[in-house]
C-alpha cells in the first residue's frame, strides 16, 4: 500500500473539437473506483482542483480514464498535457457510487461529454441484468462520443444532435418521450449539462419514473470540507461531493444549481484571457 | 536581586496600513538582542506553573534560560524535547489563556513573552539551516498509519517514529499540514514555516501519502488487514456549518472553510498565476467571533474588500478569538458589530447576495457553555447592504471516515468518541485525537491529544 505519485498519462485521444480522452496511470484508484464515482485532479502546481467523473476503468491494468471537454483554462491546460507526462495530483475515488440494482428496465441518457460518465453506469446496469435503452446526445456529429461503447452495453440505444448531423435531429428527451410512452420504464439515469438533467427531470416527473441525475459543480477540496458544491435537494442543502455526486432528479433546484454554477464566470474568463494573451485580469 | 520588569518587549509587526494590502506575515519576531531582554524577565520560578499550562509539556523555564544565556541551538534542542513544531506554535498557539496565564509575572503586569521566544528559538534555527534531529530508537518493527497531516497527526507521526516505529501518514490534499494548511492564513503563519516544520518530520523518517483520502481509497479496516498494527486517527473539523436561514445558497455565499481553503491551499490570492478563482465584493460580512472568523475578515481585506465586518451574537468580551487577532483585525480597519445576527440573506434576480436581515440581540442569563445568552430584541431588525457572506460560526468532524468504519464510536455530533488520556476508540487498534474528538478547538490542544496517543500507541504495540 504506497501511494502512487507518479499519474502518469499513458494515452490520449482527441474525439472531437476540444474533447480528449486520457489514461490516467492510478491502480490504487483503479482497483477500487466504482461507477459513478469521480477524481480530482492538477495538472500542475499552480493549477485548480478539476473534478472529472470516472469514464472508465481497468483494474488490470490499472488505469483510469477521464474525457473531458476544454471548457476553461484548466480544461485547456489539461488538454495540451501529452502521453508520457505525468499530472501532478490524482485523488480519488471520491463520491458515493450508482446505485446499481435489477431495476427492469432502465434508460440510460447521456448529454455532450455527459455521455462519458453514463457509460460506466449503463455497462454496469446492463451487467446487472437490466433491460437498458440508451439515449445519447451531442451538438454536432463530432462532439458525439462512446457511441460503439454505449451500443455493447444497451439492448436499444437511440442517437440524437442538435443539428441532425448524426441520429435523429433533436433533443434527447424527444426519444425519452416516445420511450416512456410505449413502455414501463422502471428508472431513468441522466447526465448531461445541467439544462439537459432539467429537461429529462421535467419529461419524467409526468410519468413517475425514478430519475437520478449525477451533479457536477463547483468544488474545491472534494471530501466534504468546503461546502463550495452545495446543492439544495428537496429543500435540504446537501455537498454533492460526499452526499452525491447523483441526487433524486425530481427534487433538485435547478435554478439554483445553474446560478451556483456562473458564480466565478468573469474570473474564468479572466483566466483564460490571460492565457490568450489576451490579458484583463490585472486590474 | 535584580529589578523586576512586568513590561514584556514589543513585537514588531508590519504597519497595518501596510499589511492590509499584503500577505506577508504580520508580526515580525524578536532578533537575537530583544529575545535576550525579553528571556532576561523570567524569574526562573521554583515551581514554575507555566508549564502545567503547556499542553505538550516544555520545559519553559530551562529554553527560557538557554536564550538569556545566548545558547539558541540549546533552547531550540529543548524545546523539541517535547514539541515538533515549535515554529508553528510560537506563532498561533494561544500562549495568553495557557503558559503565559499561569507566569507569575501576569499578576501584576505582562507575562513573559513565552510563544515569541518560542518562535525565536525556531526561525533562529530554521535561519541557521542547522536542523538537529534527535536520533530515533532502534526500529520497533511495527507499523503505524496516520490519518490527517494536521497538527495532531503530524506530532503523533513524529513522537512515534522518534519512539522507532514505522510511520506513515495519510493526507487527503496534495499537500500535507490539514488546518495549517488550508485553514490559518499566510500572514499569520507562513506556509513555508509549515513546509519546512513537516520536512523535518520526514527527516525524522515519517512517510507522508498525500491524495489519499482514508475512507474512500482505503477504509481503516484495510490499512489494519494491509500490515498496520494501529492507526491513529486525527481528521480534524472538517465540515463547515451554515446557519440554515434562508439565501445561504445564494452566490457570494461561503463557508469559512471554502473561502479560507481558496486563499491559502489554493493561493487564490495570487489569482491567476494560480488558477483557483476568488469572488470578493467591496462589502463583505463574516458570520461569528472566532479565530477563523478573524482570519476570513482580514484576508477580504487583502483580498481587496472596501470594507470587511464582523457580525456576531454576542458581545466582545465572549468572543472566543484570541485578543492578538481582534487586535490586529481592529487596527486594519475590521469593523465590529456584537448583538448582531442575520435572520436571512437578501439576493437579487441573478443570485447573488445583496445584503442581510439582522436582528440585535442583548445579552441574558448564562447559558449551558458558561457564557452569558444572547436574546433578540423584538422589533430590532434592520438591513446590511453586503456583497459577500462568509459563514464562520463553525465546523463538525468530518464524517468520511467513522462513516466507512461501523465500529468505530461515535457521539451524536458525529465526533469520535476516544478516551482523553489515550486517544483510545471503541475499536482495537484504533486510536483518536484531534478536532475529530474535541470538536474544533486548537493547534496546540490537538497537539497534546497527538502526543498522549502516541504514548499510548507505543504502549499498545509493546504489549
Amino acid at each position: 500500500m504506497t501511494n502512487h505519485i507518479l499519474f502518469k498519462i499513458q494515452r490520449k485521444v482527441v474525439l472531437g473539437p476540444k474533447l480528449k480522452l486520457m489514461d490516467i496511470e492510478a491502480p490504487e484508484i483503479a482497483a477500487k473506483a466504482l461507477p459513478g464515482q469521480f477524481i480530482i485532479l492538477r495538472t500542475d502546481e499552480n493549477g485548480e482542483r478539476i473534478p472529472l467523473t470516472i469514464a472508465d476503468l481497468d483494474r488490470e491494468k490499472g488505469i483510469i480514464t477521464i474525457i473531458f471537454q476544454e471548457v476553461g483554462r484548466s480544461t485547456d491546460d489539461l488538454g495540451e498535457m501529452e502521453a508520457g507526462e505525468c499530472l501532478q495530483d490524482f485523488v480519488g475515488p471520491l463520491g458515493r457510487p450508482s446505485e446499481i440494482e435489477t431495476f427492469g428496465t432502465v434508460v440510460c441518457v447521456g448529454g455532450g461529454v455527459g455521455v462519458a460518465p453514463i457509460y460506466p453506469i449503463t455497462r454496469a446496469m446492463f451487467e446487472a441484468g437490466n433491460r437498458v435503452i440508451g439515449v445519447i446526445g451531442a451538438k454536432t456529429a463530432d462532439q458525439l462520443i462512446l457511441q460503439e461503447e454505449m451500443e455493447r452495453v444497451c439492448h436499444k440505444l437511440h442517437v440524437v444532435s442538435d443539428d441532425g448531423s448524426i441520429g435523429r435531429k433533436g433533443l434527447v428527451t424527444a426519444p425519452l418521450q416516445r420511450i416512456l410512452d410505449e413502455e414501463k420504464i422502471d428508472r431513468v439515469i441522466a447526465v448531461g449539462p445541467l439544462v439537459m438533467m432539467k429537461a429529462v427531470c421535467e419529461v419524467t416527473k409526468a410519468y413517475g419514473v425514478p430519475t437520478i441525475v449525477s451533479l457536477n459543480p463547483i468544488m474545491v477540496d472534494g471530501t466534504g470540507m468546503c461546502g463550495g458544491c452545495r446543492v439544495a435537494v428537496g429543500g435540504e442543502t446537501r455537498f454533492a461531493c460526499v452526499d452525491g455526486p447523483e441526487f433524486d432528479g425530481h427534487k433538485v433546484d435547478w435554478d439554483e444549481a445553474r446560478q451556483r454554477s456562473r458564480m466565478f464566470l468573469p474570473q474564468e474568463k479572466a483566466a483564460r484571457e490571460c492565457k490568450g494573451g489576451g490579458c484583463t485580469c490585472r486590474k | 536581586m535584580p529589578e523586576i520588569n512586568y513590561v514584556r518587549e514589543k513585537m514588531p509587526v508590519q504597519d497595518p496600513s501596510v499589511r492590509v494590502r499584503n500577505f506577508n506575515e504580520v508580526a515580525l519576531g524578536y532578533d537575537a538582542e530583544t529575545a535576550i531582554k525579553e528571556a532576561s524577565r523570567c524569574l526562573d520560578c521554583k515551581k514554575a506553573s507555566c508549564k502545567d499550562g503547556c499542553p505538550v509539556g516544555i520545559d519553559i523555564p530551562a529554553f527560557i534560560k538557554l536564550i538569556k544565556e545566548g545558547d539558541f541551538n540549546g533552547a531550540i534542542a529543548k524545546i523539541k524535547e517535547k514539541n515538533s513544531l515549535p515554529a508553528i506554535c510560537g506563532r498561533v498557539c494561544p500562549q495568553e489563556s495557557q503558559c503565559e496565564k499561569n507566569c507569575v509575572l501576569a499578576k501584576k503586569g505582562e507575562a513573559v513573552g513565552i510563544g515569541r521566544l518560542e518562535r525565536f528559538a525556531a526561525d533562529y534555527e530554521m535561519r541557521r539551516e542547522k536542523i538537529k534531529l534527535k536520533k530515533p530508537a532502534t526500529s520497533s518493527g511495527r507499523k503505524v498509519a496516520i490519518v490527517g497531516s494536521g497538527p495532531s497527526g503530524l506530532t503523533a507521526a513524529a513522537d512515534l517514529c522518534q519512539m522507532g516505529h514505522e510511520v506513515t501518514l495519510f493526507e487527503a490534499l496534495h499537500t500535507p499540514g490539514g488546518v495549517l494548511v488550508y485553514g490559518i492564513p499566510e500572514f499569520r503563519l507562513p506556509k513555508n514555516i509549515v513546509a519546512r516544520e513537516i520536512e523535518n518530520i520526514k527527516k525524522l523518517g515519517v512517510k507522508i501519502c498525500t491524495n489519499m483520502v482514508i475512507g474512500k481509497i482505503y477504509t481503516l479496516d484495510e490499512l489494519l488487514n494491509d500490515g498496520y498494527d494501529a492507526i491513529f486517527v486525527g481528521t480534524g473539523a472538517g465540515l463547515p456549518y451554515f446557519m440554515d436561514i434562508p439565501g445561504e445558497n445564494l452566490n457570494g455565499v461561503y463557508s469559512a472553510n471554502e473561502f479560507l481553503t481558496r486563499s491559502n491551499l489554493m493561493k487564490a490570492y495570487l489569482f491567476p498565476e494560480h488558477l483557483t478563482p476568488i469572488y470578493i465584493g467591496k462589502r463583505v460580512a463574516v458570520i461569528g467571533g472566532g479565530n477563523v472568523a478573524m482570519d476570513a475578515a482580514r484576508t477580504a481585506l487583502r483580498l481587496g474588500a472596501e470594507e470587511s465586518f464582523i457580525i456576531y451574537r454576542r458581545s466582545d468580551k465572549e468572543m472566543p478569538a484570541r485578543h492578538e487577532e481582534v487586535e490586529h483585525a481592529h487596527e486594519e480597519g475590521v469593523q465590529f458589530y456584537f448583538l448582531t445576527s442575520p435572520t436571512g440573506i437578501e439576493g437579487n434576480e441573478q443570485g447573488w447576495v445583496k445584503g442581510l436581515n439582522c436582528l440585535r440581540y442583548e445579552l441574558g442569563e448564562p447559558d449551558g457553555s458558561g457564557r452569558r445568552r444572547p436574546v433578540p430584541i423584538e422589533g430590532s431588525d434592520f438591513f446590511m447592504p453586503m456583497d459577500t457572506v462568509i459563514m464562520a460560526i463553525g465546523q463538525g468532524p468530518n464524517p468520511l471516515v467513522p462513516h466507512t468504519t461501523p465500529d468505530l464510536e461515535t457521539n451524536r455530533w458525529g465526533n469520535i468518541v476516544a478516551d482523553e488520556a489515550s486517544g483510545r476508540t471503541s475499536k482495537t487498534a484504533v486510536f483518536a485525537g484531534g478536532d475529530v474528538v474535541t470538536g474544533a478547538a486548537t493547534v496546540i490542544l490537538a497537539m497534546g491529544a497527538g502526543k498522549k496517543a502516541a504514548q499510548a500507541i507505543d504502549e499498545y504495540l509493546k504489549n
